[in-house]
């Protein structure tokens, strides 16, 4: 497998990314650099993946189900890739996942349901989209904290570049001379 | 003048700089299982290679039930032919499995995205498996363990609880750790 250790760094700043852009599967493939482009369900087979890949084809397409079983697939996490939700890896165990996501709505439980029972198995790490809860906490503050902290930098900055107005114009008085060549009429 | 600045450059660069140091202390690859501690996932799979040590032997097509196994520690282990450190911990899952035979310990394979005949092959190439392997078509027992990758072996205890899980290969000595650690409240020393 790939030794990522800066993957707490890129974290962080996917997780800023998925949190700016609305939806999580835009949040997850922003933050994939080598896929800027990969806007559509396919993703590029350049994913690290284990075993074979084969398209599983559905098998009595109820296009309600199809649709819950999407947006469900979508903010889970696939266990063998780097940042890609089930719905968006081709690899065969995020396939198999989807089908449990399929069977289980099938069998009547409901969203929430189906994303517990994920919980229940992988932990919170099968969430795409952390909790707002304890340490990942700071993936919500931490964006919004540097938004406002910007904008007090801008401010004071602006504050001590400009100069007051009264004090301009009695800077300005005692020496016209020096004055932009453009300003003085010919 | 120079001094603010510094410090508001500290104050500014320091916690991004601790965030990020404590997110070098972490490996990514180390999911932690929320199974530990909780009862045991059903497993229902059907055999298909016997193994070879005759008090863990069963014939290949017979259905294999963890619920059924009370008072017993359960090794299951997830492997596949495709998978370069399962080649690493075989010899050592076969030689403790061989060496706690007479104890009340079942180890059992399950087969993680593969195919049967790519197995057999495998496990005769390796030069035979004690215990049975089992088949687990569309992964389904193994996503209800949580799995990610092979190896991953998981020890249910004598109560039927997942007690842990271990990612990776494994060692003799894990191994018997693990298991005389789970045996040791109901065989105490003495008994062996």
């Amino acid at each position: 497998m790939i030794p990522v250790r800066m993957a707490m760094a890129t974290c962080i700043l996917r997780v800023a990314a998925a949190v700016a852009a609305s939806t999580a599967t835009a949040g997850a493939q922003a933050g994939l650099p080598p896929a800027p482009a990969a806007a559509g369900a396919e993703a590029p087979p350049s994913q690290p993946m284990i075993g074979l890949t084969t398209q599983v084809p559905t098998i009595g397409v109820d296009s309600a189900l199809e649709a819950r079983v999407k947006s469900v697939s979508a903010t889970l996490r696939c266990p063998v890739c780097q940042g890609l939700s089930l719905q968006d890896s081709p690899s065969e165990l995020a396939q198999q996942m989807r089908g449990v996501v399929r069977e289980q709505m099938a069998q009547g439980k409901s969203d929430d349901e189906v994303r517990q029972y994920f919980i229940a198995k992988y932990g919170d790490w099968i969430l795409l989209k952390p909790k707002a809860e304890g340490f990942s906490t700071l993936v919500y503050l931490l964006p919004a904290l540097f938004v406002v902290g910007g904008a007090a930098v801008v401010w004071v900055m602006a504050k001590r570049w400009s100069v007051p107005v009264a004090t301009a114009q009695g800077l300005d008085e005692p020496a016209p001379t020096p004055q932009p060549v453009s300003a003085t009429a010919p | 003048m120079n001094w603010k600045r510094a410090a508001i450059a500290a104050g500014v660069a320091l916690p991004i700089i601790g965030l990020l140091a404590f997110g070098m202390t972490r490996d990514p690859k180390d999911i932690p299982s929320p199974l530990p501690g909780n009862p045991a996932p059903s497993v229902e799979l059907a055999t298909f290679a016997p193994g070879d040590e005759p008090v863990l032997v069963r014939a290949a097509g017979t259905p294999v039930r963890l619920s059924a196994m009370r008072d017993t520690v359960v090794v299951v282990n997830f492997f596949a032919s495709w998978c370069m450190p399962c080649r690493v911990e075989h010899p050592a899952l076969s030689a403790i499995a061989r060496r706690y035979a007479d104890r009340p310990v079942r180890f059992f394979g399950v087969l993680y995205n593969d195919t049967e005949a790519n197995a057999r092959r495998w496990i005769d190439m390796m030069g035979g498996q004690p215990y049975p392997a089992l088949a687990d078509p569309g992964a389904r027992t193994a996503i209800d363990f949580g799995v990610y990758g092979v190896p991953e072996t998981f020890f249910v205890g004598r109560d039927g609880r997942v007690a842990s899980k271990f990612t990776g290969p494994l060692t003799e000595a894990v191994l018997t750790q693990k298991l005389d650690s789970l045996l040791a409240p109901a065989a105490p020393k003495g008994a062996e």
